[in-house]
């Protein structure tokens, strides 16, 4: 069997989730890598360890990512392959459903585990649940989680580059602009990165000191529904059922006792830390690395360790 | 212009989804059903270019069983103008819900095409998409701002990082994400005129429309629970475990 | 002004509440007035929502309403086969023998366990295809009274902020118009208690008693699954001086539903219902029930205690107090259901024989309540449950006995409620401590835990629900005597002490609240008023529940 993979790149580099989609494709049968962009990108997957061949869409239609002639072009290759996979991202998700559509294939979005050829797990429910499906589509369209699968190597390849045309269309959308998010402080949703505080920064103030940290580490900052009732911070920094749903790859928990609330909403964050002062308190069942005391000065340290150990 | 907003019966996002017992699927029997949150989100933006007067019709569509008639007084109730119920006890997937809508398309003729950019239940992300490539329409996923102008669309998409703007020649298919809008309460007095608006009730067949299923589910089961870590005794144990054994920083 | 922007709707009933009572009144009405528009609505986001009960329900009222309802798909689908009552020590647990004799009021032939959710959810299908409007996710706000008359509600303002100004999303609440208005609000309705003010229903009659029921929904392993048992307890946890006990009925596929009530005369400032319900799990006769279980639901919600004693007067100018808002719990059978619908289709009665003569006031209802064997039903029992809160939990069940056996509920006499349940509460320094267990995470849990599984939710940004009267008492009477008994009552975690140990405040965590009432009712100085949320919000009880 052979796989086709899009990967999808950021400003001419191919994000690493790609990568990952690379690692499950290699489970199914060879890889080939399909590109856009320029040269650059084409050379940087050929040397994706485990890519066998590189197809590139060159040119002005296939710029920017475009879901309908990208979708149009991997329906065109879609005869010689039998899984057609990318990555759970905004792009991958765009361009892969339109293109199932005109391969009459329903999709499998967000693969977390690949079973067998035809089957497949995935999360429903937002992760409440996960499906174990069974397609009887003769070719099956995957996205898959990066999170589940280890990303392949950047380096170690050689494969070959080959150009494959878009096909001809009308043009019925049109790139006008990009703007990447430059702000210091990330957005809750997408923060690689969390810092949240909780009822134990006592007030608006203490609150504050979350910052210094933050800061370090790159990271969004939450809060739990009591930090948000108590009036330390507005509504929208809330982190748990009722407020945001977030993973990321660490959620730091300073002074959040853990209430169930609070948990459903980061519980599959990949790394969890919780600093709190009571032993007990829930927050340190779910988390991988708990340290007891009082946050107030436990913070400066934490702080201080990293900016020598970095 | 004409807008058409499908909408989809999910189980309320206030409720936590519980897994059978047998695994066979989540259980629904006498658990609260709402709106998806996202086409919620689609029926307010289509209702709202409808008060800006740029739109002239707003259609809801749904495709279910006999209670998504709820769904649709809702979506009336919040300002579409009339509402078509595709009835069928099948759990249609959005490859059949795309086909669904292409035929509907072909019967209403909209220019635009306004829906969730994915339902909460089996959150698939597709089926907008899919008809948009059924259609060989102009698709713009995850909107967060939509502006029509000479049979245009300016769509702000959001993406990884940040955020894109397309402009898509009508007719197109929109998917709408989160901050696109905050979607008005249907309010009583509205609740109630919605009564009184049509909602036509067909059947899949009558679009000549094959809606079998492609994926069977084999299992579904809850996430495994998460495992206790460990105490560490101090700032700097932690930063370097974090460093060294989680690799996250 | 808000006043200007509402829009009314005008209706010939409008019910408020769409629990047992107020459907089977909505029904009633439209049986007998095919004509009569009727409106009813409901606060919970769905019939069903709010609705928490046992419940073994007696078919009596349901046969006389909708005598079909075995062959329409009535969710009454589990009789009762088999029933125990316990009398608990802490150890073991002792079967009281010959229940049809000293206990008839428990005998359950003839009856279901159901998923009174379920059952109102069945009615109110029922209810449409008469043509009754129901309204869910709309809270009955404010009573619309002109020249002494109640002419119908204002339902919420939705979308109000937390400051209490009107936000992007801002849409006043309707005024329902109405030539009749029944409250069917469940215990201690808040529109009730301004009713009652408003007219001085409750002249001469006993101060209302409360118990808080708390319950779980359990899904069990097969093998451990007796559908048809009801089984009762009585004594451990609870010392002699509190009323209450416990219930579990196996019902549906593989379902238990398990609860607690407490009476909320409880006198021990440290009781806390919540975690006598949890550790009475625990009992050897109980916790085999619940092992290699899973528990799916949770709930709570206070009932009204009183008996005839405490029934208000039950009609006004206008509109008339139905159901357990009133207060027709039958307490020695623990079933309120089939009293509530009796009561709602008396009033419906009255109302259409009201309207026919163009009277205000449908009077007729507290006269068709007394020749009903609703009112026969509850005298018969009405000195039980004060007996409890005279003689102790052991002489009134002793007492009890004797009234079932020698008395036949006949007695010449009628023991009176002689105090409000805020008033009997004693102060932290007289009370005895209790260490109740920690949670186990299995069979016993934490109330956040718990509050998840109510699926309860209420919109962020509104003003907070539960008000302090006046916040300067909650330092110098619930802390300072009584240490904050709210953070224990409270079976969602609602209140909370904070900073205890240096300046002791309390925080509200509103959003949890499970619409049980109890804050209203126990709060020791009658400080803390419960008002109704932007509709919709609350528990969202699943079927089953």
């Amino acid at each position: 069997m052979t796989v086709l993979v899009f990967l999808d790149h950021e400003s001419g580099v191919i994000r690493q989730a790609s990568r990952s989609a690379v690692t499950a494709a290699r489970a199914l049968g060879e890889v080939h890598a399909l590109v856009t962009g320029d040269a650059a990108v084409a050379d940087a997957a050929a040397r994706i360890d485990g890519v066998a061949k590189v197809l590139r869409a060159a040119g002005a239609a296939a710029a920017h990512e475009l879901a309908e002639p990208l979708a149009a072009v991997i329906a065109d290759l879609a005869p010689a392959y039998s899984h057609i996979v990318a990555a759970s991202g905004a792009s991958g998700k765009n361009v892969l459903p339109r293109a199932a559509a005109l391969l009459d294939v329903q999709p499998i979005p967000d693969v977390v585990s690949i079973v067998d050829a035809d089957t497949f797990v995935r999360p429903i429910y937002a992760g409440s649940a996960l499906a174990t499906v069974k397609s009887s589509d003769a070719k099956k369209v995957l996205t898959v989680r990066a999170s589940s699968f280890d990303p392949a190597s950047a380096e170690g390849g050689a494969a070959p580059i080959e150009q494959v045309t878009v096909p001809e269309g009308p043009a019925v959308s049109e790139f006008v602009s990009i703007a990447l998010s430059k702000s210091e402080r990330p957005e809750l949703e997408s923060a690689r990165v969390i810092v949240s505080g909780g009822r134990g920064m006592q007030n608006e103030e203490n609150f504050k000191l979350l910052n210094p940290l933050a800061d370090r580490l790159g990271a969004a900052i939450g809060a739990s529904r009591a930090a948000v009732d108590a009036g330390f911070v507005p509504n929208d920094y809330q982190v748990g059922q009722t407020g945001k749903i977030v993973a990321p790859d660490l959620y730091v928990a300073v002074g959040i006792s853990g209430a169930i609330q609070h948990l459903a909403g980061m519980k599959d964050s990949k790394v969890i830390v919780a600093i709190n002062k009571d032993p007990e308190a829930p927050i340190f069942q779910v988390a991988d690395y708990g340290l007891v005391g009082d946050l107030f000065e436990i913070l400066p340290q934490v702080e201080a360790a990293l900016d020598t150990a970095g | 212009m004409k807008v058409l907003v499908p909408v989809k019966r999910v189980i309320d996002f206030n409720i936590k989804p519980r897994v059978k017992a047998d695994g066979t699927g989540v259980e629904t029997a006498g658990v609260k059903m709402s709106m998806n949150p996202f086409d919620e989100i689609a029926v307010e933006e289509a209702v709202r270019l409808k008060e800006k007067g740029i739109a002239t019709e707003v259609v809801a569509v749904s495709v279910g069983v006999q209670q998504a008639q709820d769904t649709l007084r809702t979506a009336m109730a919040m300002g579409a103008d009339r509402a078509i119920l595709v009835l069928t006890d099948v759990a249609v997937e959005p490859l059949g819900v795309a086909k669904i809508l292409k035929a509907l398309v072909a019967r209403e003729s909209p220019d635009l095409v306004l829906l969730g950019k994915q339902a909460i239940d089996d959150d698939m992300n597709a089926t907008g998409q899919m008809l948009a490539g059924l259609l060989g329409w102009a698709q713009g996923t995850f909107a967060s701002k939509i502006e029509i102008a000479d049979g245009k669309a300016a769509v702000t998409r959001e993406i990884d990082g940040g955020l894109e703007t397309l402009t898509l020649t009508l007719p197109a298919i929109v998917t709408a994400d989160l901050r696109l809008n905050e979607p008005r309460y249907a309010s009583l007095p509205n609740i109630m005129k919605a009564r009184k608006k049509p909602l036509e009730t067909i059947a899949p067949a009558d679009l000549g429309v094959d809606v079998t299923p492609r994926l069977t589910i084999v299992s579904v089961a809850e996430p495994p629970a998460r495992q206790q870590g460990i105490k560490v005794e101090s700032a700097a144990d932690l930063v370097a475990r974090l460093r060294n054994e989680a690799k996250v920083i | 002004m808000t006043e200007n922007a509402r829009e009314t709707m005008e209706f010939d009933i409008v019910v408020v509440g769409g629990g047992p009572s107020g459907l089977a009144a909505a029904i009633r009405l439209r049986q007998l007035v095919p004509q009569a528009t009727v409106c009813l609505i409901e606060k919970g986001s769905e019939i069903g929502a709010h609705i928490l009960s046992g419940a073994v329900i007696e078919p009596r009222a349901l046969d006389e309403l909708l005598p079909d309802w075995r062959e329409t798909g009535a969710p009454l689908n589990t009789p009762v086969t088999e029933e125990a009552m316990l009398f608990l020590t802490e150890n073991r647990g002792y079967t009281v023998p010959l229940l049809d004799r000293v206990m008839p009021h428990m005998r359950n032939h003839g009856n279901y366990i159901v998923s009174l959710g379920d059952v109102c959810r069945w009615l109110a299908g029922r209810a449409e295809e008469l043509g009754v409007e129901i309204y869910p996710g709309f809270a009955g706000a404010d009573v619309l009274v002109e020249d002494g008359r109640v002419v119908g509600v204002v339902t919420g303002d939705m979308g109000i902020g937390r400051d209490g100004e009107p936000g992007p999303n801002y849409a006043p609440g309707m005024e329902l118009r109405a030539k009749y208005t029944l409250f069917a609000e469940g215990c201690r309705g808040s529109l009730t208690k301004r009713l009652m003010a408003m007219y001085n229903l409750r002249k001469g009659v006993d101060p209302q008693t409360y118990g808080l029921g708390i319950k779980e929904l359990w899904e069990v392993p097969a093998e451990q699954h007796r559908p048809g048992l009801v089984q009762h307890s009585f004594g451990w946890p609870l010392d002699d001086r509190t009323y209450g006990g416990a219930w579990m009925y196996h019902f549906g596929e593989n379902l238990v539903s398990y609860g607690f009530v407490v009476g909320l005369d409880y006198p021990n400032t440290w009781l806390s219902p919540f975690d006598e319900m949890q550790r009475l799990k625990l009992h050897p006769s109980f916790r085999s029930t619940f092992e290699g279980g899973r528990r799916i639901a949770y709930g709570a919600r206070a009932l009204s205690e009183g008996g005839i004693q405490s029934i208000p007067r039950l009609t006004f100018p206008g509109g008339a107090l139905i159901g357990d808002t009133a207060g027709f719990l039958n307490v020695p059978k623990i079933k309120g259901t089939h009293t509530a619908m009796k009561s709602g289709m008396l009033a419906a009665e009255a109302v259409a024989e009201a309207m026919e003569g163009g009277r205000a006031e449908p009077t007729s209802y507290t006269a068709r309540v007394r020749q009903s064997w609703l009112w026969e039903e509850l005298r018969g029992v009405r000195n039980i449950r004060p007996a409890f809160a005279r003689f102790g939990m052991k002489g009134g069940a002793l007492y009890s006995g004797i009234d079932a056996m020698l008395l036949r509920g006949r007695a010449p006499w009628t023991l009176r409620h002689r105090h409000a349940d805020n008033e009997v509460l004693e102060s932290a320094s007289a009370s005895p401590q209790i260490a109740y267990p920690k949670p186990d995470g299995k069979i016993t849990f934490d109330k956040l835990s718990s509050v998840f599984l109510s699926a309860t939710n209420h919109e962020e940004d509104q003003p907070v629900h539960l008000k302090l009267r006046n916040d300067a008492l909650w330092k110098t009477v619930n802390w300072d005597v009584f240490r904050a008994p709210e953070s224990r009552y409270c079976p969602a975690g609602v209140y909370e002490a904070v900073d205890v140990e240096t300046a002791p405040r309390l925080q509200i965590n509103a959003q949890n609240c499970v619409h049980c009432k109890t804050c209203d009712i126990k709060d020791p100085a009658q400080n803390i008023d419960w008002c109704t949320p932007e509709g919709a919000g609350g528990p969202n009880y699943p079927g089953g529940m």
